[in-house]
């Protein structure tokens, strides 16, 4: 097992105007590593992914990515985010580009790189995620999670070292859920390291290493999902869990 | 009705001269506006004060006086500094004008894009301006073309005035025409025709494009 670090938060807050959103929050993320970020809506997990690949600005602490502590006065945030894919809950397809120009738009215009060579990793890519027969149609055609299919695609046509997931089967009809989980079940077991934001709990039980309890801005639990789901030590996640199970 | 034809069959070469001043004036008026409007309206989304201001100085200024006193101020102001051939110092006061709201639209069109585009461009490692350029403006144009389309018309039918400063297009055909044959209203239905088949040439490309646009969407 690679235990390279991959990202470090230390003691990271954030705010909205008056609003305390981030409190003092410590995260490590491995290699090749499966975290899985739950808790209410409100309780800040959005905002905490949306940090890590600078979307939200931090007001205070340290976010190390790779070893490297990285600041917007001192980094170009582009060249980070060129290493963190993101996929969003409303996956933000580009409606006037066809599906593969959607895939090969960052690795052309950001990397240079040739479209040929690019529409050809695009396709592949297309393929791994079973839209083999959809390079050419507008998103628009698309079901909602043939689209976030996609939107996996596209992040990954960038090589990222991580993948981010805000709540990426939110907006999807139920029936549509488990293709898009299956797909990202598939890239974790490839050994891809990912921060998930979700509501399913049985995806965080399966494929996550480990799982992060979030209430009002703060870490209230962290561990294995066997651990957190059988057996929660603080009241607030026995509170949460029942809830929701 | 057959001396309106007579008229219209005898001043046929006039008023063509006149019509092609009309869409040359139009055609270069609104060209520079569309430039004009995009550069204002990238400014008002800059989010940087000054930025902001002058461009809310600038469409209050078009906005608060009438076209006529700007063509004027235009022509006497900027003949006294240089040398301007007639046609373009109208041109100039027409894209000044229209520029303002042309401004105003694209403004409008950018900022109804849905803010996760801007964010899924960034989050893929393209700069502001790449993902402005690639991503949001060929969307806000798209969702811009029937509110432009309207006010090029609006456009086309302004360049009237410029024969106050005495650009014999198609209006000023029509004034002298209609005073030296002491035949007013003749002449001015003469022309209304010839801005009507004008405005609508341009109403059905305007509505082509979006019928093009709707089938790729």
């Amino acid at each position: 097992m690679n235990t390279n670090e991959m990202i470090r938060v230390e003691k990271l807050n954030k705010f909205f105007g008056d609003l305390h959103v981030l409190k003092d929050i410590d995260l490590k993320v491995n290699e090749s590593d499966v975290v899985v970020l739950v808790g209410a809506s409100g309780s800040g997990k959005s905002t905490l992914l949306r940090c890590l690949n600078f979307l939200e600005i931090k007001n205070d602490g340290k976010i190390i990515i790779d070893g490297e502590q990285v600041e917007k006065e001192t980094h170009d945030l582009n060249k980070i985010r060129e290493r963190v894919g993101m996929v969003f809950q409303h996956f933000n397809l580009f409606p006037h580009k066809t599906v593969i120009e959607n895939v090969i738009e960052a690795p052309t215009q950001v990397k240079g790189i040739a479209k040929s060579k690019a529409i050809q990793e695009g396709k592949e890519l297309l393929d791994k995620v079973g839209l083999g027969d959809k390079y050419d149609v507008y998103p628009s055609t698309l079901s909602g999670g043939q689209k976030q299919r996609v939107a996996i695609a596209r992040a990954l046509a960038m090589k990222p070292d991580v993948m981010l997931f805000d709540e990426p089967t939110s907006a999807l009809d139920p029936e549509l859920v488990g293709e898009v989980l299956a797909t990202m079940k598939e890239l974790a077991e490839e050994g891809m390291t990912m921060v998930v934001v979700t509501h399913e709990m049985g995806f965080a039980r399966e494929v996550g290493d480990w799982v992060v309890y979030m209430h009002d801005g703060k870490i209230v639990e962290y561990g294995h999902p066997s651990e957190l789901f059988d057996n929660p030590k603080e009241e607030r996640t026995k509170a949460f869990l029942s809830s929701i199970l | 009705m057959s001396h309106l034809i007579e008229v219209f069959i005898d001043t046929y070469d006039l008023f063509l001269n006149g019509l092609w001043i009309t869409l040359k004036l139009s055609a270069a008026s609104l060209f520079i506006a569309f430039f004009i409007g995009l550069f204002f309206a990238i400014l008002k989304i800059s989010n940087i004060k000054i930025l902001e201001w002058i461009a809310d100085a600038y469409i209050w200024l078009v906005r608060g006086t009438p076209l006529i006193v700007q063509i004027f101020v235009l022509y006497y102001g900027l003949v006294e500094i240089v040398l301007i051939p007639m046609f373009w110092a109208g041109a100039a006061g027409l894209a000044f004008h229209s520029g303002a709201y042309i401004a105003e639209i694209i403004r409008g069109a950018i900022q109804s894009i849905d803010k996760g585009q801007m964010e899924a461009g960034r989050s893929l490692g393209m700069t502001t301006g790449k993902t402005m350029k690639r991503i949001i403006l060929p969307q806000a144009f798209r969702r811009a073309v029937p509110s432009l389309g309207n006010q090029f018309i609006i456009g086309i039918k302004d360049s009237s005035l410029v024969s106050f400063i005495g650009l014999q297009e198609i209006f000023g055909v029509a004034s002298s025409g209609g005073s030296n044959n002491f035949d007013y209203l003749t002449y001015y239905f003469i022309a209304a025709i010839y801005y009507l088949v004008i405005v609508l040439a341009l109403t059905l490309i305007v509505n082509y494009i979006e019928n093009r646009m709707a089938k790729s969407d």
